[in-house]
């Protein structure tokens, strides 16, 4: 069953266009790896599918149901939750703090301060700590449970390893496996081509706001998405970049 | 002895103050909102308790039981209405927007109620003229007393809201990141409505007690306005116990201020914001808060 459905969708930013027509679909218990150099309109699709950015063109469609209109806490309501780029902590707050925040709208479900914590343990000791004392990755761990304390029908993380230590990563990467496995739908934003596919079933390469590959992780070679993602080399059949302007 | 009263009765005078300013400065803590009009909503608050109080003839402590929500509502829409347009507009904009609204206010109250002064001592009784006389030169007026009391009781409220109840956190989140609060479900322009509400209803608290205890007309406002402003940032900005000792302050330079020379008393008050606005923790603060 498809969860989250985005059609032609663009954003922009005053006068340039990052987002420009990009579609595609995300089954239940899939997990979608969006890669793409800096620059390359991944966050701003991200904000837009979650509402902290507007769409000019396109729709979402979240379990078939059209979000586009709804504003970003609408949105959380109907299932879509986003862990920002740069984790975005209430930083004033304590850990436990910036959990009940998020699950005070909570949609029913399983998650709930006590399952957060069990699935993050590195968050447990820091419960009562303010989130400006947090490391990096104690902050994107917290960041992920807050996200998860809404009961997402959809989880989107933006750049999950963006600025963290080696062993952070690894910590993290951990949890959103655990996370992934226990049958969770993510859209994952991701610099790190390997840890991308290491935990993705398919991957979505975008650049200069246009889906250049979009393949499954097992059919894809990582020098395949390499080049696309430089936008070097000539890309898979599927490519809607090369059947866009053959068309145009 | 005598100075000894005078800081006693600043005390007070600041409980007044505080009451008017931790409106002023909870908007400011939660938008970042300037609210020019905070003076005049005090002063509309004021009107609207002498006008159930005079045409019930009932109390003003219980005229203004019904003026609460009244102004929590007005309060709300003039969040969803005017400051909510205005915000998207850049800090600057907010700053007309409550400028304009303070002038149709002070314009729209002498339309109403002409420019006569008029006051709620005589309808709260003995409770705005009473005192205990401790010595001869050191008394405790009743009034006095009900506001300080009042004040904590506000600003102890605020506080508690703030720090341990889910509408609280929410005001906190949206404060400190209103895109990232949205991104968690919270519905950040009903906690701004929500907040501006509760903001002008202790404006209209603080605008009854400024009419118990002195006269009112409808250009009391913007003088009222400096005071709180005042206030706020001798607190430090944003602070609701800061907010207190601001008015405390504020009130007890202008009490001591008044023993030296009557006509000192104001001017006493503003030569104290401007020493502490002077001094490199406030320097520092301002600079902080103007860049968050």
């Amino acid at each position: 069953m498809t969860l989250l459905e985005v059609k032609e969708l663009e954003a922009r930013h005053g006068l340039l266009k990052a987002v420009r027509g990009i579609s595609f679909a995300v089954g239940e218990g899939e997990t979608l790896a969006l890669v793409g150099a800096n620059g390359a309109g991944k966050t701003t699709m991200l904000r837009t599918i979650a509402g902290a950015h507007p769409a000019s063109e396109g729709q979402v469609l979240l379990a078939g149901e059209d979000v586009t209109r709804l504003p970003a806490h609408r949105r959380v309501a109907q299932g879509l939750a986003l862990v920002p780029e740069g984790r975005k902590l209430f930083p004033e707050m304590t850990v436990l703090e910036n959990l009940m925040v998020a699950g005070r709208r909570s949609r029913t479900g399983a998650w709930n301060v006590e399952t957060v914590l069990e699935a993050f343990p590195m968050l447990k000791p820091l419960r009562d700590k303010r989130a400006s004392e947090l490391s990096g990755g104690q902050q994107q761990a917290a960041s992920i449970g807050r996200a998860m304390m809404t009961n997402p029908q959809v989880l989107l993380i933006d750049e999950l390893s963006l600025g963290l230590s080696p062993v952070a990563v690894d910590a993290v990467y951990e949890s959103v496996t655990a996370l992934i496995e226990g049958g969770a739908t993510v859209v994952l934003v991701e610099q790190d081509l390997q840890r991308a596919m290491s935990v993705s079933d398919r991957v979505l390469c975008v650049l200069e706001g246009r889906v250049v590959l979009e393949a499954k992780t097992g059919d894809v070679t990582r020098k395949q998405i390499t080049d696309a993602y430089f936008g070097v080399a000539s890309t898979p059949s599927n490519d809607p970049a090369r059947s866009d302007s053959e068309t145009s | 002895m005598t100075l000894l009263n005078a800081v006693l009765q600043g005390v007070f005078l600041g409980s007044l103050y505080a009451l008017l300013a931790c409106g002023l400065s909870l908007i400011f803590g939660v938008m970042r909102i300037i609210n020019l009009a905070h003076g005049d909503l005090a002063v509309l608050g004021a009107y609207l308790v002498w006008t159930i109080s005079t045409k019930l003839d009932v109390s003003p402590f219980l005229a203004i039981l019904p003026v609460l929500p009244v102004m929590f509502g007005l309060g709300y829409l003039l969040q969803r209405s005017i400051l909510a347009r205005s915000l998207r507009s850049g800090p600057l904009v907010p700053l007309l927007a409550t400028f304009g609204v303070s002038i149709v206010l002070q314009n729209g109250l002498l339309q109403v109620f002409s420019p006569d002064v008029r006051s709620l001592g005589s309808s709260a009784g003995e409770i705005s003229t009473g005192s205990w006389e401790i010595t001869s030169q050191l008394s405790v007026p009743y009034i006095g007393l009900v506001m300080m009391l009042v004040a904590l009781v506000v600003l102890g409220g605020l506080q508690y809201t703030l720090q341990h109840t889910a509408f609280g956190r929410d005001m906190r989140a949206t404060a400190q990141d209103p895109d990232t609060a949205s991104l968690v479900g919270i519905p950040a322009s009903t906690i701004y409505a929500k907040a501006t509400g509760i903001a002008v209803a202790t404006a209209a608290v603080a605008g009854a007690f400024l009419a118990i205890r002195a006269s009112f007309d409808p250009g009391s406002g913007p003088p009222q306005l400096i005071f709180a402003f005042e206030a706020v940032v001798i607190g430090g900005l944003g602070s609701l116990w800061g907010t207190l000792v601001g008015g405390v302050v504020l009130g007890i330079a202008q009490t001591v201020g008044a023993t030296i020379d009557p006509q000192y008393a104001i001017l006493t008050g503003h030569l104290v914001f401007l020493l502490i606005l002077c001094t490199p923790r406030s320097r520092a603060l301002l600079s902080r808060r103007s860049t968050s």
